[in-house]
């Protein structure tokens, strides 16, 4: 999608009087549905879209071996997947870059332990952990992919089910585990698993969730993931430069805007139920 | 579950209860997304795909592959890499999702009228979400709802469906992953229903001449009553997208 000048000034005028395109105001998300435990075959799963956004994502769980230098840690790794059901231009490795971008920024926000404890994934020190692959398919982009991918995310994780372990027989350097059936298993502790937000720098001021027609207009915008009240990354996107009391100013509305998602998002799947498989039917 | 592995047990049922000529259930919606210009969704039992269809639009690329005469299509198929029960390590690029493009391309060739967009290109993305089965039966499926979202002018429908045979003797409709499994050959049909026409036929594994004629009929009358449940979503479909602009411009 192009705009012309005209249209980008449009938009801009909007930003200015804080009432946009669509009719928000400058810090107003657009609307959320969320949906857990729509693959009935991985651990845990979520589908989020936010307005025409759609991420569909999906937790597995492997028995792995741990890092030599952390033998107490379990791993979690990240993989996006751009489909170019979304847009033609990911068709092939066309997505790679997004993906990749994507996928080291979740990892920098999950990195620090104070946000995601991987110590309590350890089975058996040094010999055995559990492996969490976090499966991420971008099934439509409408902008603001970062917001959408990290809250679906928390939501997946927040619906994993880890297995238990009943019983370690050691022979040898043979380890075998005997693991937990489906129905007995235990939830995931996240909750201090980072939000992030996108801070777009449009004019002369910051707004958050743009869509794709106002991430066309932003001079560059900040991505920040905040994990309870500390920040756990920040990271500059796009070719613009910012000056350093606008950054701090960004930072602030991140902030400010990351603890009312994060509330939102909590109240949200304290509400969910358990319900009949409707997923990509509704 | 029956433990000695029969794919059809003495009073005549499957694995999962259905009996030799049953379909699992389907269920579709078209128009699931915004930005394409058609999509659809397809369950067909566990095996869930999404097809998307953008286009008829300008060749991108370059202009060398464009044809003066008819339109090209551009199919990709892919796997989300949490379809299957082992994690999958690349959601395409292998093999299996490069014979896969191919085979839909060729479906979706025989049906599509390419004379109307010369200069002109249509890309058709499937994304299975769930793998259980039948997965080229789905995304033939899928990609046939999505196609009429878009509005692309087509021939008549195209389904797919596959067929084996139990017990050396009955011919078996849709096959799941679990009695894929267990073995017996698959033969897979895409089929034009209206007029009868095979556009597509694999076969799996070795397998006698004599009993092809009749599972290639029961795959012809599952691709027939595939296209009754498709026409059917089609037609709802358009009811309700009608209504709701008070069928504007109809009148």
């Amino acid at each position: 999608m192009t705009l012309c000048e005209a249209e980008k000034t449009f938009v801009l005028h909007g930003v200015e009087e804080n009432f946009r395109i669509d009719g928000r105001e400058r810090e107003d998300y657009r609307p959320m549905e969320l949906e857990t435990d729509i693959v009935s075959h991985a651990f845990g799963s979520a589908r989020l879209r936010l307005a025409n956004t759609d991420v569909l994502v999906a937790v597995k769980i492997e028995v792995d071996t741990p890092f030599p230098e952390r033998p107490f840690e379990g791993k979690l790794e990240f993989f996006v997947d751009c489909s170019a059901n979304a847009t033609p231009d990911f068709e092939g490795r066309g997505g790679e870059d997004v993906a990749i971008e994507i996928s080291n920024t979740l990892s920098a926000a999950y990195h620090s332990p104070k946000v995601f404890d991987l110590r309590k994934l350890c089975i058996l020190k040094g010999r055995k952990c559990w492996k969490i692959f976090v499966d991420i398919l971008l099934l439509e982009c409408g902008g603001n992919l970062f917001d959408a991918v990290s809250l679906a995310v928390k939501a997946a994780l927040w619906n994993t089910q880890v297995p238990l372990i009943r019983q370690i027989d050691i022979d040898g350097n043979n380890v075998e585990l005997k693991v937990s059936e489906l129905s007995d298993c235990q939830r995931l502790d996240v909750k201090t698993a980072p939000v992030m937000v996108t801070v777009c720098k449009i004019g002369e001021h910051c707004i958050v969730d743009p869509n794709v027609a106002e991430e066309q207009c932003s001079v560059g915008s900040i991505v920040v993931s905040v994990s309870e009240n500390k920040f756990s990354t920040v990271l500059q996107t796009g070719t613009g430069s910012l000056h350093s009391s606008t950054l701090l100013d960004c930072l602030k509305l991140g902030y400010k805007v990351a603890q009312r998602l994060d509330d939102a998002l909590w109240s949200t799947l304290s509400k969910i139920q358990p319900t009949e498989d409707v997923g990509f039917l509704k | 579950m029956s433990t000695n592995k029969e794919l059809i047990s003495k009073i005549g049922l499957r694995l999962d209860g259905r009996r030799a000529n049953e379909l699992r259930r389907i269920r579709c919606k078209l128009g699931v997304f915004t930005q394409p210009d058609g999509s659809a969704y397809l369950e067909q039992g566990l095996t869930k795909v999404l097809a998307a269809v953008y286009g008829p639009h300008q060749v991108r690329g370059g202009r060398s592959k464009a044809q003066h005469d008819n339109a090209i299509v551009n199919c990709q198929f892919s796997m989300a890499v949490f379809s299957t029960n082992e994690r999958k390590r690349r959601p395409r690029g292998d093999r299996k999702s490069t014979e896969l493009s191919m085979h839909l391309q060729q479906a979706l060739l025989s049906v599509i009228k390419t004379e109307l967009y010369p200069w002109s290109q249509i890309d058709v993305y499937v994304e299975v979400l769930h793998a259980d089965g039948g997965i080229y039966p789905a995304c033939v499926n899928a990609s046939t709802l999505a196609l009429i979202d878009a509005g692309i002018p087509i021939k008549e429908y195209v389904c797919a469906c596959t067929a084996s045979l139990a017990n050396n003797d009955t011919p078996m409709l849709d096959i799941s992953h679990q009695e894929e499994i267990i073995g017996g050959p698959t033969l897979t049909v895409a089929a034009l229903p209206m007029s009868g026409k095979i556009v597509l036929m694999e076969m799996s594994q070795r397998f006698h001449l004599d009993h092809l004629k009749k599972v290639l009929e029961k795959a012809l009358k599952g691709c027939r009553d595939v296209k009754q449940i498709l026409d059917e979503a089609v037609r709802l479909h358009v009811r309700d997208v009608g209504s709701s602009t008070g069928w504007a411009g109809t009148g």
